[in-house]
């Protein structure tokens, strides 16, 4: 059913629009003013000024590799990650133990452990897989490259971003 | 005839007239060719020493007080890349450098020409969008006279040539019909975008030229219309007439200046109203004439995906942007001219005193003409950051039934305050 909308009665200084506008330059003006006394406080102004002192602890930034206090490599290469990483974008290339390691057929390494941080969507899933506790999202998040291979990150900038982190699982240290 | 006098005089018609009185005598050709040169490098050094400029620093106004309008910060980075050279530190200057950045990006820019354009007018487009705008800028009188020979005549004394020019009118043709030149030229303007909007065969572009046409048609009566009282008032058309008239009588907008002879009648005061009326219709015209907002119907970027240039890249489209804001420049000189008395303040003589004050005061001029414009370029800024756009009907019914007639009673209220009250 048609109905009729209710238009409002405008006064004649509504119909004119002229007041409107003026008070619209006032507005826009007053604005103009605070910005130019500085009193407005605008936005940080980013390369110079950083957030990272505010970041909460669960933020969730570049996957990394961690190293136990030790200085041995956590990463088994069960490959975990690599599988249920949802835009694939981990690499892992599994080896074997030399022979005289003390866990040599009991565990595997990786040989090589490659995130493509192209495809990489910070999801957090292969933290939270890792038996290990040995792949960690770390604060980094100005990721930036020149070239497509560049943006990979290899085992030795994934533990360079990663460092160490203690008191985690100790499932192999003889000291505890 | 004495050509330092043929040149003070400075008239287009007066120029065709003496040209026959000379033509025999041997004064002719150096006569001739000394206008043409002095015309030229007048025409020269107002394009691409102010107005060119001034359009890039418009850009960058307009980038700088919308982004402080909005509580932003705008452009800040761009400046001397020091660290480039092996310097320590990058200098910005408030990203003054901004607007040079932008032009060698359009420069550098792919010049891409869709397959499915009319070729011919697709090119021709960009260029009848620029011109207009910088030819109207031809009888802008921008300053007063500026008398160079304190410099030229020991100059040419050292090279043996006689270089005493005398006055030179600093407006490049002081032609009678000054105001009508002038939106004559401006209405071409909507050739450019017109022909923009046909050629580039596409919709969008299409209703863009299509609303152009339309508007530019439309407001064009009230700004034609508006005017003519300033006519009755001083009866006469060209420019300077009119700002020697204002520097004599007050500015129109101002008639009451604080300095000079500005005496109070009556019928001077009651002929404030119809100048006010006047100057409202023809700055709202003169919007809607650059395409500025509230009235930039053709580009509506929200509707028209950038309107009539949404198919031209690189230099064809910083050509339309180019044309855009010169003719905003040309728009604020008509007005400044037509209503703000030109390069006259109240106290500053003007560049006729002679010797190196004439030569100072005669550059002061320009400035203060410049500066006016600038002043009315920054209001432009202003009020397209702060109106919403019309509908297209409200922008047609604002142009039609309220414009028009607003401007055509005016007409009949100063013709009857110049007939009845004395």
């Amino acid at each position: 059913m048609a109905y009729t909308v209710a238009r409002p009665k405008m006064t004649l200084a509504e119909k004119l629009y002229l007041p409107a506008i003026v008070a619209g330059l006032a507005i826009t003006a007053k604005h103009f003013k605070n910005m130019i006394l500085g009193r407005t406080k605008v936005l940080m102004q980013y390369p110079e000024e950083k957030w990272d002192a505010h970041m909460p602890e669960h933020y969730r930034g570049a996957p990394t590799l961690v190293k136990d206090e030790h200085d041995r490599e956590r990463c088994v290469a069960c490959q975990l990650c690599e599988f249920i990483c949802p835009p694939r974008a981990i690499t892992i290339t599994p080896g074997e133990l030399p022979t005289e390691s003390k866990f040599a057929k009991v565990e595997k390494y990786p040989e090589e452990f490659k995130i493509d941080m192209i495809r990489c969507i910070y999801c957090g899933l292969c933290e939270e897989v890792c038996p290990e506790q040995a792949i960690f999202l770390r604060k980094d998040y100005a990721i930036t490259g020149l070239t497509r291979a560049e943006m990979v990150h290899d085992k030795a900038k994934l533990y360079e971003l990663g460092g160490e982190m203690n008191g985690l699982v100790h499932k192999w240290n003889p000291l505890k | 005839m004495n050509r330092r006098a043929f040149l003070q005089a400075g008239h287009i018609c007066s120029f065709t007239e003496r040209a026959g009185v000379v033509i025999f005598s041997q004064l002719m050709d150096w006569t001739i060719t000394t206008f043409i040169l002095i015309s030229a490098i007048k025409t020269l050094a107002i394009i691409f020493g102010v107005v060119l400029p001034m359009v890039s620093y418009t850009v960058y106004a307009e980038r700088k007080v919308s982004a402080l309008i909005q509580d932003r910060i705008g452009p800040n980075r761009v400046g001397l890349p020091l660290t480039l050279f092996g310097g320590k530190k990058d200098f910005s200057f408030f990203g003054l450098v901004q607007p040079i950045a932008d032009a060698v990006k359009l420069l550098i820019k792919e010049d891409f020409t869709p397959g499915h354009v009319n070729k011919f007018y697709y090119w021709l487009a960009p260029a009848l969008g620029v011109a207009p705008a910088l030819i109207t800028l031809a009888v802008i009188p921008f300053g007063s006279v500026l008398n160079l020979d304190p410099i030229l005549i020991p100059l040419g004394q050292k090279l043996g040539m006689d270089l005493g020019f005398g006055n030179i009118p600093m407006v490049i043709a002081n032609v009678d019909i000054g105001v009508l030149f002038i939106f004559a030229i401006a209405s071409v303007g909507v050739y450019g975008i017109v022909l923009a909007g046909w050629s580039a065969n596409s919709k969008y572009p299409f209703l863009g030229g299509i609303r152009s046409s339309s508007q530019m048609i439309s407001y064009e009566l009230s700004l034609g219309l508006s005017v003519i009282p300033i006519f009755l008032l001083i009866g006469n058309l060209n420019l300077s007439t009119i700002v020697q008239y204002q520097i004599e009588n007050g500015w129109l907008i101002l008639p009451f200046g604080p300095f000079g002879p500005h005496f109070f009648t009556l019928q001077r005061f009651l002929l404030w109203i119809p100048m006010l009326i006047s100057f409202l219709v023809f700055t709202v015209a003169m919007f809607a004439e650059t395409n500025r907002l509230p009235f930039d119907l053709p580009e509506a970027e929200q509707e028209l995906v950038g309107g009539y240039h949404t198919e031209y890249s690189s230099m064809k489209f910083a050509l339309f942007f180019l044309g855009e804001y010169a003719a905003m420049i040309a728009g604020s000189s008509v007005i400044v001219t037509l209503f703000f008395g030109a390069w006259h303040f109240w106290g500053i003589p003007d560049g006729t005193v002679g010797g190196l004050a004439g030569l100072f005061w005669g550059l002061v001029n320009i400035a203060v003409f410049f500066g006016k414009v600038a002043v009315l370029l920054i209001f432009f800024i202003w009020v397209r950051w702060t109106l919403p756009r019309f509908r297209y009907d409200q922008l047609m019914k604002l142009g039609w039934y309220f414009f028009f007639e607003l401007a055509l009673v005016n007409i009949f209220l100063a013709a009857i305050i110049l007939a009845f009250v004395k």
